[in-house]
């Protein structure tokens, strides 16, 4: 049990933190021909803009309602509609996430209210599907920001049912934030080895995983979910929930359709993933196939192998409260210490991991207690890398951002296979610092021991020695 | 701020963009807008201030998305890098305790890191809920000691271009001419010293390093840069400088005017992208001061440096004749950079004027000729499709349209403020030049151009199976 501890300081050192504001936005992007729509001013959508492209390296769709200095004051609701007409007008897209930041918020805005406007306004964009979340900055995190977008993706498209399991083969995955493009393309390969068919809620997978295609440019995401397959969500015969930040979601998701769900906190590690797997034996009512068990005995194997390395380790995590809790959970399942455990809000899923505590702070929190208790490795996202770099520790990046950093969005953390490319990179950044022991030198020794007072080595192959 | 500040700032006399139909910034269209605010704007104008400690004041979205994202680069100290915000949460913000927050934030940044100055970015939530920070500042600064100085340019009061300007306006009114410069050392070789300012240059991926040498050799004492690789110190003494200039920057021309009306220092624009435009400013500086044993000294050191640059160029030349290169940048760079381009042999085919003034549409034409193509309109489609139209060889544009052209398949340079590599001075023309080679020349673009080999359709040579 772990307890949670409110980093008491006034200001955020090196924040840790990224906006609700940001994850809404990246719930949409993870839709098909979807356009995420910030409710503020032009600035929350240029830096969300610059955040994404940074990380993905791939062109962001991101629009503002843009409220300037008089709208600010005298109410922006205009701004709502004018906004939606505009988007609706010029890119057609199937879904537009309006997602609030603290400026509309803190004005009062009605988000519901303005788009009940914009319907009545422009009944000819009728068709054009908008999702209304209230995401403050001033509350939450990215995570918690991208669960609340679920959740009214959910409201919005999924209509009352009660037909679930009209389609035997089909189930519902809610995907956690902390799943990259990576993480969500082996979750869909696992289900498909059952013979089913997912429907992955959001699938970044589809469309953040940077694929060159034929259109040179789209004002719309390309790939993610279709709205489509949102729509029929209810005939799925089970829902499986990825991370604890989205069982609300979940919850959402089952009054509406009654259909059966399975809660996952994590996908890394032997447990885990046996639990998942054998999830899906269940749902589908077939064997393991061949391959799975493979990939299983071969994780088994590098747990072996990497347990020298990474047992003991003192590592220091930040991150957002699935992401940690996955990897608190993953280290301590083999033998790994968690000397400093910092998460950006205080989500219910912390206080049951395996360790003593949890910071709710920033990276200076992390680096101070890093430092007190002798980590050897740091995980977290790139802004630890001057972090790291004071601590003289390696880093390994995981989460949001990781900018300075090729392919980290790709990466696959979760499944049998993740989860042994996590042991053998977490082997090799400790086997890299390992330091021999310093030789002792007797006092009885003569000077020129090793030869005229000087100390070199000779190469074996110099000596003429053949191995 | 009232809106009758921003008026009074957006009014900018020595702004040539003021005595033209395109006065001041338009309105931001909603659903149809790029670009960032004030906030922003104010950001980029101050961080590299390398011994301060930047705090944004509200909560998290501000200083969580955008901290650690700037090129800038500094010489010793690093402090700027740091994060800091006093990420407000909802009971601060409901209960009104941010100005109390913000209060003991300073005192937090003072105690933990010594930083030489405090500075304060006020941001939508708290210019919306009241906050008054420029009071927060003066009490801190009272009981702390450590000048601590408000910038007040939330996001919502408009472009970042207006950021930059309340940016200016925050070191002219709090900083600017609140300490005085040591004396210069006099010099081995007894040549004398004449202080310069340098406004609106951030030495980014430290380019400036490129330059910056002769400035030395000639005697100028850059006093201070505002802000590439400066310190607080060097702002306070600006003020007694001989000569400012202002570097590719319309915005900053605020600070340069009221420190001629002020302090009777003049002031030119200039840049230091490409060989001519770095000799003209050094010749600017020369003129300004008005000795002539520094003119003649400049020559020489122009001959010279010129002589190495076109050496240098020389090898490159031949591989980028005649490229068609199309420029897709704001105001001034629009025809700096053009100048650069030429040096290089390189054919300037297209070239945005959004935030041009006619006065720099003139200057393209003159460098260009009249048939060039000026573009408005700079959304993704539309660029692309000048690309196609004008056979374009190479995107030149800042950081957002990388991955327009990358996606499209084409070549692309970054020349704005996150890039990596310097391009300014006689020896930023050769990293210029290598990275235009670079993307051109690159064999990907054929590979990514071509049919996977069982997708082509029945041409010539297509063996088809029986």
């Amino acid at each position: 049990m772990a307890e949670i501890v409110h980093s008491k300081k006034a200001l955020a050192v090196n924040p840790l933190k990224v906006s609700q504001t940001i994850g809404a936005s990246l719930a949409f992007l993870g839709l098909n021909r979807s356009l995420p729509l910030m409710h503020g001013s032009q600035g929350c959508t240029a830096f969300g803009k610059v955040f994404f492209v940074r990380h993905f390296r791939e062109p962001i769709p991101l629009q503002t309602t843009a409220m300037d200095q008089v709208s600010s004051i005298m109410g922006a609701d205009d701004n709502v509609i004018e906004a939606l007409r505009t988007l609706s007008d010029k890119s057609k897209p199937d879904i537009i996430g309006l997602v609030t930041t603290g400026l509309a918020e803190t004005q009062g805005c009605d988000i519901r209210r303005s788009v009940r406007d914009f319907r009545v306004a422009h009944p000819e964009f009728a068709h054009v599907a908008v999702v209304p979340v209230s995401t403050p900055d001033y509350v939450g995190c990215l995570e918690s920001g991208y669960a609340l977008a679920i959740e009214a993706l959910i409201e919005t498209l999924v209509p009352e049912s009660s037909c679930a399991g009209k389609r035997p083969k089909q189930v519902n995955v809610l995907a956690s934030a902390m799943l990259t493009p990576g993480d969500t393309e082996a979750i869909k390969e696992w289900i498909e080895a059952f013979g089913l068919r997912p429907i992955v809620v959001p699938d970044i997978g589809d469309s953040l995983d940077g694929h060159l295609v034929e259109a040179e440019t789209s004002a719309l995401t390309i790939g993610g979910t279709p709205r489509s397959e949102i729509e029929i969500m209810g005939e799925s015969t089970a829902t499986l929930v990825v991370g604890p930040s989205l069982h609300k979601a979940a919850n959402l998701l089952k009054a509406r359709t009654g259909v059966p769900d399975y809660h996952f906190a994590g996908l890394m590690g032997l447990d885990d993933c046996d639990a998942f797997t054998q999830a899906l034996a269940e749902i589908s009512g077939k064997p393991v196939p061949e391959k799975i068990e493979r990939h299983r005995a071969q994780l088994q194997d590098a747990m072996v192998d990497s347990h020298f390395m990474i047992g003991f380790a003192r590592v220091a995590l930040a991150g957002d409260a699935d992401l940690l809790g996955m990897q608190v959970r993953f280290l301590s399942s083999m033998g790994a210490e968690i000397v400093s455990a910092v998460c950006t809000h205080k989500h219910e899923s912390l206080s049951a991991l395996p360790i003593a505590k949890v910071i709710i702070g920033d990276l200076e929190d992390m680096e101070i207690e890093a430092r007190n208790n002798g980590a050897q490795l740091v995980i977290a996202n790139s802004h630890a890398v001057e972090t790291a770099a004071r601590l003289g520790l390696p880093l390994l990046r995981a989460g949001f951002p990781q900018y300075d950093y090729v392919g980290g969005y790709a990466r696959t953390w979760v499944g049998y296979r993740g989860t042994r490319q996590a042991l053998f990179d977490l082997s090799n950044l400790m086997l890299e610092q390992h330091h021999e022991l310093a030789p002792y030198r007797s006092i009885y020794w003569a000077d020129d021991r090793d030869g005229a007072g000087k100390q070199h080595v000779i190469s074996s192959a110099a000596t003429g020695l053949v191995h | 701020m009232k809106a009758s500040d921003i008026q009074a700032l957006l009014d900018e006399p020595a702004c040539s963009h003021n005595t033209k139909e395109k006065s001041g910034c338009a309105k931001p269209k909603p659903g149809a807008t790029a670009g960032g605010c004030s906030f922003d704007g104010a950001q980029i104008a101050l961080l590299p201030i390398a011994d301060v400690a930047h705090i944004v004041h509200g909560p998290i979205a501000c200083a969580g998305s955008s901290w650690d994202n700037r090129g800038t680069r500094s010489s010793g100290v690093t402090l700027y890098k740091i994060g800091m915000t006093t990420d407000l949460s909802e009971t601060d913000v409901v209960m009104g305790r941010g100005e109390k927050r913000l209060f003991h934030a300073i005192k937090q940044a003072i105690d933990s890191y010594s930083p030489k100055a405090v500075f304060i970015y006020n941001t939508c939530v708290t210019a919306l809920i009241g906050d008054d920070v420029g009071a927060v500042c003066k009490a801190a600064t009272e009981r702390w000691g450590v000048p601590t100085v408000p910038v007040d340019a939330a996001g919502f009061y408009g472009t970042k271009n207006l950021g930059n300007r309340l940016a200016g306006e925050a070191m002219f009114k709090h900083v600017i001419g609140t300490a005085e410069p040591a004396p210069a050392k006099p010099r081995a070789d007894g040549l004398p010293t004449y202080d310069v300012n340098l406004i609106g240059e951030y030495n980014i991926a430290g380019e400036f390093w490129h330059v910056a040498p002769l400035f030395d050799e000639l005697g100028l004492r850059i006093l201070c840069t505002l802000s590439g690789d400066s310190r607080f110190h060097e702002v306070q003494t600006m003020h007694r400088a001989r000569v400012n200039m202002v570097v590719c920057a319309k915005a900053l021309l605020n600070v340069a005017r009221k420190m001629q009306d002020s302090f009777g220092i003049p002031f030119f624009e200039g840049s230091f992208y490409g060989v001519q435009d770095v000799s003209n400013a050094l010749r600017d500086f020369a003129r300004l001061i008005g000795d002539p044993d520094l003119t003649a000294r400049t020559e020489v050191v122009i001959a010279r440096e010129e002589a190495k640059a076109h050496a240098a160029l020389e090898p490159w030349r031949a591989r980028l004749k005649d490229k068609r290169v199309l420029l897709y940048t704001g105001g001034v760079k629009s025809w700096s950079i053009v100048s650069a381009l030429q040096d290089l042999g390189l054919k300037v085919v297209a070239t945005g004027t959004n935030k041009s003034t006619e006065e720099d549409k003139a200057r393209i034409r003159e460098l260009m000729g009249e048939d060039t193509k000026m573009i408005t309109d700079g959304s993704p489609k539309a660029l692309l499709a000048t690309y196609h139209e004008y056979q374009a060889d190479i995107l030149i544009a800042g950081g957002r349209n990388l991955y327009t052209a990358l996606k499209a398949r084409i070549p692309f340079l970054d020349i704005n403020q996150e890039r990596e590599f310097g391009y300014a001075g006689y020896d930023g023309m050769a990293e210029l030049a290598r990275q235009l080679a670079l993307s051109m020349e690159s064999p990907v673009w054929a590979a990514v151009r071509k049919p996977a080999p069982w997708a082509r359709q029945s041409g010539p040579g297509t063996v088809l199976a029986a």
